[in-house]
């Protein structure tokens, strides 16, 4: 257990870990967060929480790769494959590109797309709303074929509902067996959702 | 112009050298645009112009000195214009024109050269220049629905690759190189502009009333071929410069743009 992590609806976690992350200072120019420790394992939703500023999504890019790792190490199952959603998704301002024909390129299964975006299926991805398009993003990746998913804020213009719904999308990833790392500023998703919560510039 | 007149080997072969072009173009250009990177397009077209006189300089065919100085261009892209994007891709396009233009200056007939390229010259391309065309757009035919969804991946989840350990993917360097490819053949048949307004307009109209992104595609090819048609006649029958008619026709096309939803 890292620094700051604490339990929530625990499980006993199976191994080996998809994602381990041990003693880890990252950063740029110079350090920003660290040391921390944590790991995700299959079937698991870990929470990084932390003020503004902390360093989660330097977390987030070190695990990437763009991001400078100072000290400590990652280990990282790439073979499972891992599906990134960025804290500010690719927003163009023109999007000719259907949700059915976003979710086929990350490889989602698309029988199994939430009832939600059914309807949605043929819109063009930029006559959604703000909230609409969060979801579908995050969607995308939670529901493409990575076993590992690294979600940056996936709450950003989401309503009370779009996030009961992300909620609801995450739980059933986790059944499904994937990881899942969540940086959230939401403490209230964090505490429906996580198995554990880690907090950082703590 | 009469559909009689196609029948002549005259203007059968410039036809058909264009038309295919202006399917080609208009469908590689819908992913530069989606990528962000139409200006690189033009940065690679007026590089293919430089390789074009630079192979006159040397003495050696013109397609093989686009095709080279535009295919050697492409990675140069790919890894600088990750980080400095559309800067890069100016720079191309000055340093292609100032080399084009000195070494027409030093080379026989450079002048007649530096106008081709401005203007294009498809009235006088023919069955070579059919033969590159042709491999060219079956290249783009089949390698373009190959890597579409990774573009499309890399686009919208530019994270996504890195991530999962490639630094480097293999269909960012294939798509450059199609590009360059394209650009580089078409720049000696309908000039670096007739090309580039061939990659540029029709999918900035497309992106705008397609549904989808297929529907952008075909969009696309269709709006480059239906401008192409009529700029051909138009040149013929005004007895026009066929690069300038080109991009009036596809411009006029442009404020099409203007009808759709913002």
């Amino acid at each position: 257990m890292g620094a700051g992590e604490h339990g929530g609806n625990a499980l006993t976690p199976p191994s080996p870990p998809l994602l381990a992350v041990q003693g880890l200072t990252a950063g740029y120019a110079r350090p920003v967060v660290g040391p921390l420790s944590f790991e995700v394992h299959r079937g698991e939703i870990v929470g990084l929480a932390g003020a503004n500023g902390s360093g989660k999504t330097t977390v987030l890019a070190a695990i990437i790769g763009t991001a400078r790792v100072f000290g400590g190490g990652i280990t990282c199952d790439r073979s499972a494959g891992v599906s990134v959603l960025r804290q500010f998704p690719v927003h163009l301002r023109e999007m000719p590109i259907t949700v059915a024909e976003l979710l086929h390129a990350t490889a989602s299964n698309t029988d199994d797309v939430p009832s939600l975006f059914q309807p949605l299926l043929g819109t063009r991805v930029d006559r959604l709303s703000g909230g609409q398009f969060q979801l579908l993003q995050a969607w995308a990746c939670l529901g493409s074929p990575a076993a590992l998913v690294l979600l940056d804020e996936p709450t950003n213009n989401m309503d009370p509902q779009a996030i009961a719904a992300l909620a609801d999308l995450l739980l059933a990833s986790r059944k499904r067996g994937k990881g899942v790392l969540v940086i959230s500023h939401e403490a209230t998703l964090l505490d429906t959702v996580c198995t554990r919560i880690v907090e950082v510039g703590r | 112009m009469t559909l009689a007149a196609l029948a002549d080997p005259i203007f059968l072969l410039p036809f058909l050298n264009g038309l295919l072009l202006a399917i080609v173009l208009p469908a590689v250009g819908a992913y530069a645009r989606l990528r962000g990177e139409w200006l690189a397009s033009l940065g690679i077209g007026q590089v293919a112009a430089a390789g074009v006189v630079l192979a006159a300089f040397l003495g050696l065919p013109a397609a093989a000195g686009a095709l080279l100085v535009a295919v050697l261009a492409a990675p140069a892209k790919t890894l600088l214009g990750r980080h400095d994007g559309d800067d890069t891709y100016a720079v191309m396009l000055l340093a292609g024109w100032s080399v084009a233009l000195l070494l027409a200056a030093n080379t026989a007939h450079g002048e007649d050269l530096s106008r081709a390229l401005l203007q294009g010259q498809i009235y006088f391309t023919g069955r070579s220049h059919l033969i590159e065309i042709a491999v060219v757009a079956l290249a783009v035919a089949a390698l373009l629905p190959v890597v579409s969804s990774r573009l499309l991946l890399g686009r919208f989840f530019p994270e996504h690759f890195q991530a999962n350990g490639v630094a480097n993917p293999r269909h960012e360097v294939l798509f450059d190189v199609m590009v360059a490819a394209t650009l580089a053949v078409a720049a000696t048949v309908v000039g670096v502009f007739g090309a580039f307004a061939l990659v540029f307009v029709p999918p900035w109209v497309a992106f705008r009333f397609a549904g989808g992104w297929r529907g952008t595609v075909i969009w696309s090819a269709g709006l480059g071929a239906g401008a192409y048609l009529v700029s051909f006649a138009l040149a013929i029958a005004l007895d026009q410069p066929y690069g300038p008619v080109l991009v009036a026709t596809l411009l006029i096309i442009a404020t099409a743009r203007g009808l759709g939803r913002a």
